[in-house]
């Protein structure tokens, strides 16, 4: 299969490894993985500040940069959830994108999704020594319906032991602008989320979005304590090295 | 209602540095929540009950005009009062009458969101009277003179030990904080207050329209008495309460009373037909319907909103939010909180410059959403809500700048590149161990309570084009 990657603006800026990670492991699996230019983002942050005409821009640039690629993947569930949850509102009065955007939504897929429920292959192969516990960002499991993937993908890597994560289901306050916005608000509900982290057990918190990941590991270190975070798929490139 | 006078800030600062009332909030909303998904999975089917109660709700709503009449119809062939208010102040205006033409002095009251919605205990003691609210959490805020935090739970962010410390003054000595003493102190104040009330007002959970009943669920039975002992009666309803006839009534029960506290039915469920029947030994003999508007009509116009007016009430968006789990209901500066108050009042109060911050009180984490048992889309509601206050020029200017940038850079990926490379040579001041720990407004938001990785050197986008480049 020829795959195209989502790079997503974050990951693209702050951690590009996660992106590259990405790539070798498609690659190990036997598919061709191009990265087409001119993407950039999928306009969640001005979507979700209210606006709407600016995401508008920022997104009708990712879907024309992907218009020829036959399957989409990025490391992102709430990238993802952006596009299948409100691309057709935000192309409902331009017939031409609509119809663009719905091609897209039919083509894109988060990470983990794409390699358990379309490539099926939740076994990569890779070893990890470790404890683990793992944080089910919401876009991905509210709007994106992702529930088993990361999870089968986390029990077929040998050594690593996973541990649950008390209240999971709780949010860890980064929601894009929201974690500046509403800083203190945002400030309390990661210091639970770091909290119920802590409480685990688990050496390292594993997640499938870096905005979270990054929300949760900055409060971590900034109280220091010494819990890794990685991404999934970090730990996998890692995992698959040995 | 000193809250009313602070800031969004100064309310949110007040709450997070309450362990109190945070630690309140989460155990009773914590229990709330897993009692819910306990009532909730027993059905079996419980997406089928939420897609059943989502219809007969958007049935209504797109029907309101004609359901309403049939509900007045039904009410004014049988003698009930029905009274039309398309405001607040109307909605006051017309209870301080009944109130006055009865020349009443003790006026009981069931929990009644529309109530709180309207301030009326405020003005009717203003006028003199003594209002006595007999939901026992609606008293307990009454005496500590704060508005309810929770719509189902209104003293939900007080603890037992100050509910007691509340109750010394009135008691003439310190009561011990245990449950059963505290019920039975207010059950006897209430039983003698209950035989002295001229006029009961009571909410409404549900006006049923083929038959002109009103429905009211509680827990303590107090609606019962505030509803059979005074001879003259009010209830307040918001004019999207209705359900067509008691077979969505039906669905509508289980939904209510499974989401808002985890039970198959509420300890009551009272269904007056009023009023009072010749042959009936008790019950009111003039009946009063306050039928309130308050830009609901316009919400009902409006496609991107109408939705929100399918709420049941139930509270269960609010025992699941983050936001609220930190914060409870004061700090949201409105008499309805939680994620549904976020939605709703700065649609019926109509004023950014006041509720502004409330579309922002949610990292838009979709468990509201989730939680609705008939399914409004609350999350959406609020970015919608943030896209309304944008595109009517109500955001900040420097907001508006920062995205007008955002859409510049993040359409063009090259151009991009080299402005990332100069963020890697700016951050520089501000790296510790390969970390930004400080930095210049907003990024101090971020960087006060964490800190925030490096903008790596070469981007991925420059990384990929670097080793296709090799090949």
């Amino acid at each position: 299969m020829k795959v195209s990657l989502f790079a997503t603006c974050l990951t693209n800026a702050l951690y590009p490894d996660v992106d590259l990670t990405m790539a070798k492991i498609l690659k190990h699996l036997g598919h061709s993985v191009d990265v087409p230019e001119g993407q950039v983002c999928c306009g969640q942050i001005a979507f979700n500040s209210g606006y709407v005409d600016d995401a508008r821009e920022v997104a009708r640039t990712l879907i024309d940069a992907f218009e020829r690629s036959e399957v989409v993947v990025g490391p992102s569930g709430s990238c993802i959830a952006m596009i299948h949850h409100y691309y057709p509102t935000l192309f409902e009065k331009e017939p031409s994108y609509l119809k663009k955007a719905e091609d897209l939504i039919h083509k894109s897929y988060e990470f983990t999704q794409f390699v358990v429920d379309v490539l099926k292959k939740p076994d990569l192969g890779a070893q990890y020594k470790a404890k683990a516990t793992y944080h089910p960002s919401c876009h991905a499991t509210r709007l994106l319906g992702i529930g088993e993937a990361p999870l089968k993908l986390l029990q077929h890597v040998k050594g690593l032991e996973l541990l649950p994560l008390p209240e999971a289901q709780l949010c860890c306050g980064f929601g894009g602008t929201f974690s500046v916005k509403m800083p203190k608000i945002s400030e309390a509900m990661v210091a639970e989320k770091a909290q119920h982290v802590l409480d685990s057990g688990a050496d390292i918190l594993l997640g499938l979005d870096m905005g979270c990941l990054m929300n949760i590991s900055g409060y971590l270190e900034k109280i220091n304590k010494p819990v890794k975070t990685m991404h999934i798929i970090q730990l996998l490139g890692e995992g698959m090295k040995s | 209602m000193t809250m009313y006078n602070q800031t969004t800030d100064e309310r949110v600062d007040k709450a997070l540095a309450n362990s109190f009332l945070r630690q309140a909030t989460r155990r009773a909303t914590d229990r709330l929540r897993n009692n819910k998904y306990k009532a909730s999975a027993e059905l079996g089917n419980w997406e089928e009950w939420r897609a059943a109660g989502e219809a007969i709700r958007k049935n209504v709503i797109s029907n309101l005009d004609y359901y309403l009449n049939q509900l007045i119809e039904q009410m004014e062939k049988r003698g009930v009062h029905v009274h039309l208010a398309k405001t607040p102040a109307d909605a006051v205006t017309v209870v301080r009458n009944i109130v006055s033409e009865h020349n009443a002095k003790n006026v009981l009251k069931s929990k009644s969101m529309i109530s709180e919605e309207i301030h009326l205990n405020h003005a009717l003691e203003e006028d003199g009277i003594d209002v006595v609210e007999t939901d026992l959490g609606e008293y307990i805020i009454q005496i500590a003179g704060e508005p309810p935090s929770h719509i189902i739970v209104p003293a939900m962010h007080k603890t037992r030990q100050q509910v007691a410390d509340l109750f010394e003054p009135i008691a003439g000595h310190a009561l011990s904080s245990d449950t059963p003493t505290l019920t039975r102190f207010v059950r006897t104040q209430m039983r003698e207050k209950f035989l002295r009330g001229d006029i009961g007002i009571t909410g409404c959970n549900f006006a049923v329209a083929s038959t002109g009943s009103i429905v009211m669920v509680t827990n303590e039975g107090n609606g019962r008495m505030v509803s059979t002992l005074p001879r003259v009666q009010i209830t307040l309803m918001g004019m999207e309460r209705i359900v067509p006839s008691f077979r969505e009534l039906d669905i509508l029960l289980n939904l209510l009373a499974r989401s808002a506290t985890g039970q198959r039915f509420s300890s009551y469920t009272t269904i007056l037909t009023p009023p009072k029947n010749t042959a009936d030994p008790d019950g009111p003999e003039e009946y009063h319907l306050v039928i309130l508007d308050h830009n609901r009509s316009e919400i009902l116009g409006d496609k991107l909103f109408r939705s929100s007016l399918n709420c049941i009430r139930c509270g269960a968006c609010f025992n699941v939010c983050p936001v609220y789990r930190q914060l409870g209901g004061h700090a949201y500066g409105s008499v309805y909180s939680g994620p549904i108050g976020s939605v709703i009042t700065p649609l019926l109060e109509k004023d950014w410059k006041k509720w502004g911050h409330l579309p922002y009180f949610s990292s838009l984490c979709g468990a509201c959403s989730e939680a609705c048992p008939v399914r409004i889309p609350l999350h959406d509601l609020l970015v919608k809500l943030r896209m309304r206050k944008t595109q009517s020029g109500h955001t900040p200017q420097v907001e508006r700048q920062i995205f007008k940038a955002y859409r510049y850079f993040f359409t063009r990926e090259k151009t991009l590149r080299r402005a990332l490379r100069l963020g890697a040579h700016l951050q520089r001041p501000f790296v510790r161990n390969q970390r930004i720990t400080g930095g210049p407004p907003p990024l101090s938001n971020w960087t006060n309570s964490r800190t925030l990785p490096m903008v790596a050197p070469k981007p991925f986008m420059q990384l990929w084009a670097d080793l296709k480049n090799k090949r």
